[in-house]
């Protein structure tokens, strides 16, 4: 599902952006391509979430150039669906001429149909972040960003989760950003894997491992071993990830 | 006594708690099942039954406080320790409340006053829907209202009587602007801090589905504001009637405060007694209807009733 052809999706150059004195992107250059499945790991605070909003267009203080599909969706940390409106109906919500059978195809295609004409709040966490995912796919989206969504929930549910992005993913064919900081999920999932450190992409993997992806594989193992390495986890490297980018 | 009911009740209880005695009569899980979880289960039968919870109804216990008072008041005033010009016995109030409404008095006095309390509020909710909206929906209008109203809030509105006389006389104006004054400062400071407080993170994840300005208000905004403004109509609701029991103290020609006045004179505390209770107990009544709005407007919250007041 790599590529078929060289067009891009994504094509970000010299981007800044700066909150006050502090500078959390600092010219940063990414690339997706179309139908390519990128995730970003970095240490909280290194503006992983800050890129993924500017991607999503709810950041515009920016500087650089910036090229971005038009339809763009986004399944957030949390899942943010509206309290006070039925699960299909936040779905469909800000869609023009969507109703709930559409809702519902999309729920289904999720795994959550049956609950459609349920309150959110009745709703488990893992339920709740399908729902977030239905809406966002309900708008059929060119890039789907999605912000950590399985950082809340539990590990069976997490796994579960995990398989339904690589299944809608598949059957989509769009091209995802996900930002984790999940090394194991980053390389269950994606295509390539990128580093984050001091407002650029320190460091980018291709994952070349067929799917669906073996955890105990030596290879996997391997990757996991440096990308932990590039992240600082283990404290031989600390220095080591200073501008050159390489690609394994 | 207990050993039956709890040989009954543990009998009633294993479907429930049947699953961990099952491994122990792994042969044949359903026939054994129920002895085994009569065994198994009577400690815990006897655990729960020594605190029987319902020996009386709650609705009872929280009864007999009001109702004991009743009837201490009603014996106080029947062996004449309390003389009727001090209060009424509750008997007489309640013939009375029977004659006035025979007469027709009463009603007609509810009457005048729920006109001038329904006059009122719409005034003083319409008034604070503009002004909470204009504030939480524009920067502009944030600057311009809230500040005043936070001037304005300072004076207590009672005060304003003397004032209201002069500018609209003593007939029904004042009265129903007293009722619009203390209507609208609780409507419209939990309006606007409704819509202030509404989830940075909905809104954006609004925005991220395709809603404008307009569709953010309509299913953001106006839906967080909605529990708040709840909440302020119980404030507003209650103040309406609180503004009427003063302003009726003034000049009143009908109405309840009226009948009140008229008693004072006449030292007819029989009177006096069955219009401060009809005022509390359409206070109650506006009260509830809040309630039941709310519980249909709020369906989609676990627990409304929580919020208090």
């Amino acid at each position: 599902m790599t590529a078929v052809n060289g067009t891009n999706s994504v094509e970000v150059h010299g981007l800044t952006r700066a909150f006050g004195d502090k500078t959390v992107l600092d010219g940063l250059d990414i690339t997706i391509r179309e139908g390519e499945f990128v995730a970003l790991l970095g240490q909280s605070g290194c503006g992983k979430s800050t890129l993924l909003r500017i991607l999503a267009g709810l950041d515009g203080e920016t500087e650089g150039e910036m090229a971005v599909p038009r339809r763009r969706s986004v399944a957030f940390q949390s899942p943010r669906l509206m309290p006070w409106l039925r699960v299909w109906h936040n779905v469909v919500l800000g869609l023009s001429g969507g109703d709930r059978a559409l809702a519902e195809r999309y729920l289904a295609e999720v795994g959550i149909e049956e609950y459609a004409g349920a309150w959110p709040r009745t709703l488990s966490g893992g339920q709740a972040q399908r729902v977030s995912l239905a809406r966002a796919l309900v708008h059929e989206p060119e890039l789907l960003l999605l912000d950590e969504p399985f950082g809340a929930l539990d590990a069976l549910t997490r796994g579960k989760a995990q398989r339904l992005v690589a299944d809608l993913w598949q059957r989509h064919g769009c091209s995802i950003l996900l930002v984790t900081h999940d090394v194991e999920e980053a390389l269950l999932l994606a295509d390539r894997v990128l580093v984050m450190d001091d407002g650029r992409i320190a460091y980018e993997a291709e994952v070349g491992l067929r799917r669906p992806r073996d955890l105990g594989s030596p290879d996997f193992v391997a990757l996991r071993g440096e990308l932990l390495r590039r992240l600082g986890v283990d404290d031989a490297s600390a220095p080591s990830h200073h501008r050159e980018e390489v690609t394994a | 006594m207990p050993s039956p009911h709890s040989s009954v009740s543990g009998a009633a209880p294993p479907p429930s708690t049947s699953a961990p005695p099952r491994p122990g009569a792994a042969k044949d899980p359903t026939p054994p099942a129920k002895p085994a979880a009569a065994r198994t289960s009577r400690p815990t039968a006897t655990r729960t039954r020594p605190r029987p919870r319902l020996r009386v109804p709650r609705g009872v216990r929280r009864a007999s406080g009001p109702v004991g008072l009743l009837l201490i008041w009603y014996l106080a005033a029947a062996t004449g320790v309390l003389p009727e010009t001090v209060l009424a016995s509750p008997v007489d109030v309640v013939r009375r409340g029977a004659d006035l409404i025979g007469t027709g008095e009463l009603t007609e006095a509810i009457a005048a006053s729920g006109r001038r309390a329904a006059i009122g509020f719409l005034i003083g909710a319409a008034v604070a829907l503009t002004l909470s909206l204009t504030a939480g929906l524009f920067r502009l209008g944030e600057d311009v209202i809230d500040a005043s109203m936070g001037m304005f809030r300072a004076i207590p509105w009672v005060g304003l009587i003397p004032l209201f006389i002069v500018w609209f006389g003593i007939d029904e104006t004042p009265k129903i602007a007293l009722v619009a004054l203390g209507v609208t400062y609780p409507l419209y400071f939990n309006i606007y801090g409704g819509i202030r407080s509404a989830d940075a993170q909905l809104i954006e994840a609004g925005r991220m589905v395709g809603l404008g300005r307009i569709g953010l208000i309509r299913y953001v905004i106006l839906p967080s504001a909605l529990p708040g403004a709840l909440v302020g109509l119980r404030y507003a609701l209650s103040t309406a009637w609180l503004a009427l029991v003063f302003a009726e103290q003034v000049n009143a020609d009908a109405g309840i405060g009226y009948l009140m006045s008229n008693a004072q004179q006449y030292f007819q505390t029989d009177v006096i007694v069955l219009c401060l209770a009809v005022y509390a107990v359409l206070g109650l009544l506006c009260d509830f209807a809040v309630r039941l709005l709310s519980r249909r407007l709020l369906d989609w919250r676990a627990s409304f009733e929580g919020e208090g007041a």
